[in-house]
């Protein structure tokens, strides 16, 4: 298995360690804001386990992932909303 | 139809449910594991942990399957499971279900508790597992109990610049608590205080505030004795305690305590053929869910007298567990954090005036949606139940989101 993973996280390309979650990829990527609340305020993980949804982002395409229980894969696609 | 059957299924791998599936399996039982996280170990034992490696090569010898990234969101019929993955979603059928649930933490809102970069204490160490960077980072540990020493090692062994740690509870309590351990957890907590050289471990101390425009920049703290000051910081972790995970109990019809599911000396909970083990059944820490498992995973394999010979080792740890309860409990001044335009409900942005307006959990979801967001109440909920005394009254498929083919099979 190869040591890191490359994955753009709103365009740019970022090169996490293997394992890594997409929410270190964002971290890694400069981003501190996930998303926006439905209020408008930036939000960024607290649970860090799956469970409090605040680290939503759309992987792939597909919007609402939990990204701190998603496992980072070469070429994803990860966009945030923040 | 189910897609598949199994003797027994075990719902979370973590310690609690690796012994059990590990020990139901030694009982010649066909049994499979789903967990909502991408990796076995729980929480406790997330990323490359040796234990969880030692018992999860123990469990594949055995043949138990695994079904990791499964989120169990409904009991669609007697003794069935609906889970769903990214992939797709599937029937589970079991003869004898182990919930090994685990726990959250118990997060409290204060201004600015919103703002990126506030985590939980077990949150950042999470995170940290996964390689989110944290070296040169100033971290300040906030909230209460043995964890927020683990999550300080754990930052400084990697780089991190930890400036504080703040337990609310009183010194006297810290100690009296260190007194009563059994002596290998104190040597535990002497190895882990000397491996925190240099950190000031602040008892008697709490967050107030937290201040940043886009991510947080600082934290404002206070002492028993009224002190206040500000500290800057990139990383906030705080947590004030765990809390048991009971949807899927509640959504059994398991009886529930105010400690945690209600368990009888095999483990087994009011709903026959339902066992229960670990944080779920009340906060106990490591030791206790692993005898807690090991004790419904034979219960549930059918050897009672396995399960028999480890009632005892259970009984030392849950007297280790009521000390800890007593000795971070949390003070009653935490529950002026909030002000009145503090979001408690961070799914639905619901301020803590609109919720404290309403007199019970229910009004308060059906006239602001407090709790009826993503997360279901899992975060405002342990929070409503320190600061207004409410509990969640009852649950509903689906315990977690899932999507509408999932549900709708």
């Amino acid at each position: 298995m190869p040591d890191s993973v490359k994955l753009t996280v709103n365009g740019a390309t970022v090169e996490v360690p293997a394992g890594a979650m997409v929410a270190t990829a964002v971290a890694v990527a400069g981003v501190s804001a996930y998303r926006r609340s439905v209020s408008g305020e930036p939000r960024g993980p607290l649970c860090g386990m799956g469970i409090c949804f605040e680290c939503r982002v759309t992987i792939d395409g597909r919007a609402h992932c939990r990204s701190c229980q998603v496992v980072c894969r070469p070429g994803m696609e990860v966009r945030t909303d923040g | 139809m189910a897609d598949r059957e199994f003797d027994v299924v075990v719902v979370g791998a973590g310690p609690a449910g690796l012994t059990a599936s590990c020990r139901a399996a030694e009982c010649g039982r066909q049994v499979a594991v789903l967990d909502d996280n991408p990796l076995p170990g729980g929480q406790i034992w997330r990323g490359a942990s040796k234990e969880a490696a030692a018992w999860m090569r123990r469990a594949e010898r055995l043949g138990v399957e695994w079904m990791t990234g499964a989120r169990v969101f409904d009991s669609p019929e007697p003794q069935k499971l609906a889970v769903e993955t990214f992939e797709g979603d599937w029937r589970i059928a079991y003869r004898s279900l182990i919930l090994a649930t685990g726990a959250r933490e118990r997060f409290l809102p204060f201004p600015g508790w919103t703002l990126p970069n506030v985590m939980g204490a077990g949150g950042l160490q999470a995170l940290a597992k996964c390689a989110l960077p944290v070296a040169g980072k100033r971290v300040v540990i906030a909230g209460s109990g043995p964890l927020l020493l683990a999550v300080a090692r754990y930052m400084k062994t990697h780089g991190a610049d930890v400036r504080l740690i703040a337990e609310q509870a009183s010194q006297a309590a810290v100690m009296r608590f260190a007194l009563s351990c059994p002596p290998g957890k104190l040597m535990q907590a002497i190895s882990l205080r000397a491996g925190l050289f240099g950190i000031a471990y602040r008892t008697g101390c709490w967050p107030v505030s937290a201040q940043g425009k886009h991510r947080l920049e600082s934290v404002t703290l206070r002492t028993a004795d009224g002190r206040t000051w500000t500290e800057a910081c990139d990383y906030l972790a705080c947590g004030f305690g765990l809390v048991p995970n009971l949807e899927l109990a509640a959504l059994l019809g398991c009886r529930i305590s105010r400690s945690g599911v209600d368990v009888d000396e095999f483990q087994e909970t009011s709903a026959a053929g339902v066992f229960a083990a670990g944080e779920a059944t009340g906060i106990g820490g490591l030791e206790l869910s692993l005898v807690e498992g090991e004790i419904a995973g034979y219960a549930a394999g059918g050897n009672a007298e396995r399960a028999k010979a480890l009632f005892s080792a259970r009984a030392s740890h849950r007297r280790f567990a009521k000390a800890l309860e007593k000795a971070f409990a949390l003070r009653a001044e935490l529950r002026d954090l909030p002000r009145p335009d503090t979001f408690l409900c961070r799914c639905e942005d619901v301020t803590f005036e609109r919720v404290g307006a309403c007199s019970n959990w229910r009004e308060a979801k059906l006239h602001t949606r407090c709790g009826m967001g993503p997360c279901q109440g899992r975060i405002c909920g342990g929070a409503a139940e320190f600061l207004l005394g409410w509990s969640a009254e009852s649950v509903r498929p689906p315990v977690l989101p899932a999507r509408v083919g999932s549900m709708s099979r």
